[in-house]
């Protein structure tokens, strides 16, 4: 998508994403958070009863929880919120049935464009509401699902019944527990056993109205030797008022599967971005995240990989970009749960414009968990002396037969490398922006080629005017 | 006329230190200077003020190219008017390959006026260009791939920098002891590169070009039209060939002996370095 678009020449500015739709929701509740709005959302969607009873023990669980009390600062009042807006009645087959404000909207962001050229799937979310949908058809028919949540808990309860919730209970934190309360949207994934999805399945999520949550709700289940690529895209445009986006996403990959989840986020600086990600790999899997936190105000988000029987593998790769009044506090979270299992970060922070990156990282062997392995690296890039990076690294070990490695470091851009580059004839910007995007070259080679130019070209974007 | 580098009455400080005290540089295309000196003496401070490194501050004297004032510009504008330093220990960018870089590079000095975001020239282009110059080099292809200076030998440092000069085809060009750490085979290949590089320039017109040294083998390929010898900051003695000659035989106690003054700034100088 990115190539194209730097092709065409649409991407030619920051604030490419930064545009409103003028839309016309067919219905939105009314704003701040109680139980009967949770019913209404739950009465909407024509839920079981069982779903509806978990939403409100769920909206129990986050109003008895207090606020995280590390982490940043979540300066957003919960009753300015709208929590549920469904901008159509249905979910577009094609690109034809979507409304023609809500396709442009995507056409802008380039999604269809990519959809023919290198997708095998797509979902597309509009505020509350997943309002597009596609599946390779022979994928369909191997017996791939790929719906939007809402539709999966019609017309696959089972799947739903056994692990809806189950990686990430709603006591697990507060803002779990706020998902499960008024969630809508999000995709389903079932991968059948032996069956390889070549090709990326996308979602895209967009916030458009102002003062809007967005609490999408992802379960992917990887079924023994299966293989698929998940990449999630999320932009909204730049409101004065803060928007509020909590995902939760649960993974189940079975024995000698393999799932790769990328996250390439760009928000708008006026969202609060708090999300739950979680994964549990069984014997021999392997479970990848890869995380790109560009923009919002602040981003709290730490994928997790939960190593359930020998052999399997977690590994996550992230990078945070901050600038001015943005914090990211992101991470990773490893927990080996059985022997035998390996795990990996890789890190990478850049902090510029006085933005603060934060690194939070969790490594846990638990008893009976030897021989595993883990190693983490984190590296932080400081462009100018207003900015700052933190790192917080728990490291918690109940065995003695285990290797664990930790290494972190701190760099700022060195005045020596720019003038070596502005010696060759670049610009003081080219510079920084191309020792910037060396630093994160060890991840970036790690994306599929559409998706690390786009995210080169994020981080370009980024750092234009950063210098002078 | 020749193009023209100039340098009247320069003085650099380097953290309030006074480094260079008055020194003046004629350069004209298709002329090959040496300069020599013990080391200390300013050679390299003289490269990087005028190549236009923020930390040397000029505090009087003035640059000019083409009777343009080099001073007013920064180290890209420098770059893109078409001055170019072969570096003595070039910076790691890890994660930059020199493929990337030089592509960038290549386009702005070629094309001075470029904004940012404009397009850079075509990778096929480009690419066979680099190619070239590499085998002329005697680069392996892989070279390119390789990120810029990232854990280069100190010999593959030294011809990075030769390649890039080929690339760039600046008017006037100053070469850091670019023999430095280099074994025979090695430092005759770079001279012979240098030398004809220098000759095969664009416009019509040959290199000027600066040679820091302290030895002769660079000289061999690159017979120098004027050899000058720094002590103390100051250009003290402008000659010929065998001027050099002398130098890297006899060494420097004559000018020590001849310019009492230099001298005298040059040991201040030295101890100033061993301070630190």
């Amino acid at each position: 998508m990115a190539t194209d678009l730097l092709e065409n020449g649409t991407i030619g500015e920051i604030n490419k994403y930064d545009f409103i739709t003028p839309s016309h929701d067919v219905f939105r509740a009314a704003r701040g958070l109680n139980a009967n709005i949770v019913a209404q959302i739950s009465e909407m969607k024509k839920e079981p009863g069982w779903m509806r009873d978990f939403r409100l023990r769920s909206l129990k669980i986050f109003e008895s929880k207090p606020m995280p009390l590390w982490g940043g600062d979540i300066g957003i009042n919960f009753q300015d919120i709208y929590y549920y807006l469904k901008p159509t009645d249905q979910q577009g087959k094609t690109w034809d049935d979507v409304p023609q404000d809500i396709k442009d909207t995507f056409d802008r962001l380039g999604i269809p464009e990519a959809e023919k050229k290198y997708l095998a799937g797509v979902k597309a979310q509009f505020e509350s509401e997943v309002v597009y949908g596609s599946l390779q058809e022979d994928l369909g028919k191997k017996g791939v699902l790929f719906t939007d949540t809402d539709t999966a808990l019609r017309d696959h309860p089972d799947l739903l019944r056994e692990y809806f919730g189950k990686i990430i209970p709603p006591e697990d934190n507060k803002f779990a527990a706020l998902n499960s309360a008024v969630w809508s949207g999000g995709s389903f994934i079932y991968v059948p056993p032996g069956v390889k999805i070549e090709f990326p399945l996308q979602a895209y999520f967009r916030i458009n109205a102002e003062q809007m949550g967005q609490f999408e709700r992802t379960l992917i289940i990887v079924d023994e030797g299966a293989e698929v690529h998940y990449v999630e895209g999320c932009t909204a445009p730049m409101y004065t008022t803060e928007s509020l986006h909590s995902a939760v996403v649960e993974i189940i990959v079975k024995k000698h599967g393999r799932c790769r989840y990328t996250t390439i986020q760009n928000w708008a600086n006026n969202i609060y971005n708090l999300v739950t990600k979680r994964a549990m790999a069984y014997e021999d899997s392997l479970m990848e995240w890869i995380d790109g936190n560009l923009g919002s105000r602040l981003t709290m988000k730490y994928p997790a990989v939960y190593m359930m029987e020998p052999g399997a593998r977690g590994e996550i790769l992230s990078i945070a970009f901050s600038s001015k009044g943005q914090h990211q506090d992101a991470g990773a979270k490893v927990v080996h749960c059985a022997p035998n299992t390996k795990s990996r970060i890789i890190s990478k922070s850049i902090s510029k414009n006085g933005g603060r990156s934060s690194y939070r990282g969790l490594c846990k062997v638990e008893k009976g968990a030897t021989g595993c392995k883990s190693n983490v690296v984190c590296d932080a890039l400081i462009l100018d002396p207003q900015s700052r990076s933190d790192t917080y690294p728990y490291i918690e070990v109940e065995e003695s037969d285990v290797q664990i490695e930790h290494e972190a470091s701190v760099s700022r851009i060195g005045e020596e490398q720019l003038f070596y580059l502005m010696s060759r004839g670049l610009s003081e910007a080219e510079s920084s922006s191309m020792i910037v995007s060396g630093f994160i070259e060890p991840l970036i080679k790690e994306l599929p080629m559409e998706y690390a130019v786009e995210m080169n070209r994020l981080i370009e974007l980024q750092m234009e005017g950063s210098v002078g | 006329m020749a193009e023209t580098l100039k340098i009247t009455n320069l003085h650099v400080s380097v953290e309030g230190k006074p480094i260079l005290r008055g020194v003046n540089l004629t350069i004209r295309r298709g002329e090959t200077h040496a300069l020599m000196g013990p080391n200390g003496s300013g050679k390299s401070t003289l490269g990087n003020a005028v190549m236009g490194h923020p930390n040397y501050e000029v505090t009087e004297g003035t640059i000019e190219l083409n009777g343009e004032d080099v001073l007013a510009m920064d180290a890209s504008e420098r770059a893109r008017a078409g001055i170019f330093m072969a570096f003595q220990r070039p910076m790691a960018i890890p994660g930059v390959k020199m493929a990337d870089f030089l592509r960038h590079a290549t386009t702005n000095v070629r094309n001075p006026s470029r904004k940012e975001g404009q397009e850079l020239i075509p990778m096929r282009q480009f690419r066979k260009e680099l190619t070239e110059k590499m085998d002329q080099l005697r680069m392996d292809v892989e070279f390119a791939r390789r990120y810029v200076n990232d854990g280069f030998s100190g010999g593959e440092m030294k011809r990075a920098e030769i390649l890039q000069m080929a690339m760039l085809r600046p008017k006037f060009a100053i070469l850091d002891e670019t023999d430095s750490g280099l074994d025979v085979d090695a430092v005759k290949l770079a001279s012979q590169s240098i030398a004809q590089i220098g000759r095969e320039q664009a416009e019509g017109e040959e290199m000027g070009i600066l040679i820091i040294t302290h030895h002769d083998k660079l000289l061999e390929n690159n017979v120098p039209d004027f050899t000058h010898v720094m002590l103390g900051g100051r250009i003290v003695e402008t000659g010929g060939v065998e001027l050099a000659q002398e130098l890297y035989t006899e060494g420097y106690d004559r000018i020590r002996a001849a310019y009492p003054d230099a001298a005298a700034a040059d040991a201040e100088m030295q101890q100033a370095t061993a301070a630190v």
